[in-house]
């Protein structure tokens, strides 16, 4: 692919606990082009949030380690850089909104003195009142101005969302990285939200990593999706082929669980049977074949993330059988 | 149809907001304002809207965990507004609650055969052995293992933990549970599977549900009926089918069609007709006059800040479940 914005290759992250050191992120790749949104999707503890913090430098230190892997942001590998650098490339070139606004806001400090420190922090030229003010009406904030003077907890949820997202945006970064953006809001705000970042994508042509557990958003937002299970991606690929014809039991178990308006209403639904191994029990081998019906003696090996089709990857020792 | 196993009239909750030193009341949250609905026996009643509609609130109040500003409740035909004491008390065992956390309910510091035992022992049923034996029959019945019983909550995941919060639920057969954001904190493939232990129980058992949720695909799902609330009043009522397929109130409508559904090609179809709401839901301490949604309503005309619209019964129109509507305009839309 050209224009790749960012590419992650062979990314592993090690947590360092009490009972030991455990692979929260084992082998990640993925390539993210200008103007695209690669959504990754997956279930507490796959490892997708470690992913983004791992790309961003922002690990809690010293529990969490990356072991392997680059991060390349055009030349850069974000993972070589000295911190010096790194942080000046942060917020400028690669920014990151979270689920909950208000613990990435800072309580006590207005939302103008907030937004105007990203811009200074940059050494964005010009009047960084001004900008405050362009900022937080390119991401519809009514009465940008006197808002400035507002504290958090003066905006309601979705408000907050906006005011992150504009001091995300600050210095027109290549690539924004949205962690569960819309998890916290109602489905009203979210659909607000999603047109926004859509909108400002699309002027701008950044490239969006959005990270979800909801797969509708997936189906909404993404034009590629990453599908992760207990640390590594075992399904990637474009958003309508991977949709149409999920090849991993796991996605194909993940999309057969939602309650769907077809169903008749009250019927079982499909159930993915067990749950996610805890990161220091995990089977060896495929990840999923103890929750898995059709694992056999094979898939206590690796396997491989392969092409199935153009642009369709899998790691399954037999999607061929399965996939109908 | 039979009389209802619950019924609400009017019920209202005013939450008093307290500032400064004194702590004086300054103003009125209105949560939940003239709320009516039944509920029959093996029913489900689905009760959507999003946060601070006041669809919690409504369940606390019914289930008497809140005391009610105005308005009645009626449990198998008798009125519990007011029940205290040992009548009460004994209410307790027919109504039940599992919420969103079960963690939070759970008391830590006690292993889960004490937690389920205790419902037994307040009502003081049975001996030790046999709430023993009930104890490991609810732990079979929820899906885990005997010997969870000695262990304790934080030693369960969050599927798990909603296994033990159904299980202390069911524990002395109730009639009635109200389920408040039940399955809303869990993962799809977890989600999944206690949806399909509540629909179970509630055939086993013919139990009635009060099920709130935000999550509007879920509720569809598993609901006979459905009630859309916003700003602290039901909007709509109707068949959960009815409700999906002819959605007749504006909120109704702008609501269902900003689910984002699980299928690119349809998403992109619908996203050309969604109708997304500008700005946010108004202060319930000083909700708009009139209808509580023309503030955001694509469709208010000037009699709507001006007229209450009450719940009327849809009439005119083929409707196969007694569906009612808050709306001026509905017809016309």
């Amino acid at each position: 692919m050209n224009d790749a914005a960012l590419r992650v290759e062979g990314l592993a992250t090690d947590f360092i606990t009490e009972s030991g050191r455990v692979r929260v992120v084992d082998g990640v790749s993925f390539v993210v082009a200008a103007g695209t949104t690669l959504g990754i999707v997956g279930e507490s503890g796959c490892g997708k949030s470690v992913t983004a913090l791992s790309i961003m430098g922002l690990l809690p230190k010293p529990a969490g380690v990356v072991v392997a892997g680059r991060v390349l942001l055009g030349k850069d590998d974000l993972l070589a850089l000295p911190a010096a650098s790194l942080r000046a490339i942060r917020g400028r070139r690669i920014a990151m909104i979270f689920q909950e606004p208000m613990t990435a806001l800072n309580p006590v400090q207005r939302i103008g003195k907030q937004l105007i420190e990203v811009l200074q922090i940059h050494g964005e030229p010009g009047n960084h009142v001004a900008r405050a003010v362009e900022l937080l009406t390119e991401v519809g904030i009514p009465a940008p101005r006197s808002r400035l003077d507002d504290y958090p907890h003066q905006l309601s949820g979705g408000m907050r969302q906006r005011v992150l997202i504009a001091i995300a945006l600050a210095c027109r970064p290549d690539v924004l990285i949205a962690d569960e953006p819309t998890t916290a809001l109602d489905v009203t705000i979210q659909a607000q939200i999603l047109e926004l970042i859509e909108a400002l994508q699309r002027q701008r042509g950044m490239a969006v990593i959005f990270i979800t557990h909801d797969l509708g958003v997936i189906a909404e937002i993404a034009d590629n999706v990453v599908v992760m299970y207990a640390g590594r991606v075992v399904e990637q690929g474009r958003v309508d082929a991977l949709f149409a014809r999920p090849l991993h039991p796991y996605t194909r178990g993940l999309l057969a669980s939602i309650p769907r308006p077809e169903l008749v209403p009250k019927s079982p639904l499909a159930t993915i049977g067990g749950m996610v191994p805890a990161l220091d029990e995990l089977p060896r081998g495929c990840r999923f074949r103890n929750r898995c019906g059709a694992a056999t003696s094979q898939c206590e090996a690796d396997p491989l993330l392969a092409d199935a089709q153009t642009d369709h990857r899998v790691a399954c020792w037999h999607w061929r059988t399965l996939a109908p | 149809m039979s009389a209802p196993l619950l019924e609400i009239k009017d019920l209202t909750k005013h939450f008093p907001v307290r500032t400064g030193i004194f702590l004086r009341a300054t103003g009125t949250v209105h949560a939940v304002d003239g709320v009516s609905f039944r509920v029959h026996q093996g029913e489900t009643l689905g009760l959507v809207g999003e946060s601070g509609c006041g669809k919690s609130t409504v369940g606390k109040t019914l289930l008497r965990l809140l005391p009610a500003t105005a308005g009645s409740i009626f449990f198998e035909g008798n009125d519990i507004t007011h029940l205290h004491g040992a009548a009460l008390r004994r209410l307790r065992r027919d109504m039940q609650i599992i919420c969103q956390d079960p963690f939070e309910s759970l008391n830590a510091r006690h292993n889960v055969g004490r937690i389920l035992e205790e419902p037994f022992v307040i009502h003081g049923l049975g001996s030790a052995a046999e709430r023993r034996r009930w104890v490991a029959e609810l732990l079979d019945r929820v899906g885990l293992r005997s010997d969870a019983a000695q262990r304790y909550p934080h030693e369960f995941s969050g599927g798990q933990r909603q296994r033990i919060g159904i299980a202390r639920a069911i524990a002395l057969r109730p009639k009635l549970i109200v389920c408040d954001e039940a399955v809303s904190a869990l993962d799809v493939s977890i989600q999944s599977q206690i949806v399909n232990l509540l629909l179970e129980l509630q055939r086993e058992m013919s139990l009635a549900l009060l099920f709130i949720a935000h999550d509007l695909a879920v509720v569809r799902h598993v609901s006979d009926r459905v009630a859309v609330m916003y700003l602290g009043q039901i909007v709509e009522e109707a068949s959960a089918q009815e409700i999906y397929s002819q959605p007749r109130h504006p909120y109704t409508r702008s609501l269902l069609s900003a689910i984002p559904l699980p299928d690119p090609i349809e998403a992109t179809a619908r996203r050309a007709q969604r109708i997304v709401l500008q700005g946010d839901v108004p202060s319930p301490i000083e909700p708009p006059s009139g209808c509580r949604f023309h503030t955001r309503c694509p469709h208010a005309r000037t009699d709507c800040s001006v007229r209450v619209p009450t719940l009327q019964p849809v009439s005119g129109v083929a409707t196969t479940s007694g569906a009612s509507v808050a709306c001026h305009h509905w017809q016309s839309l």
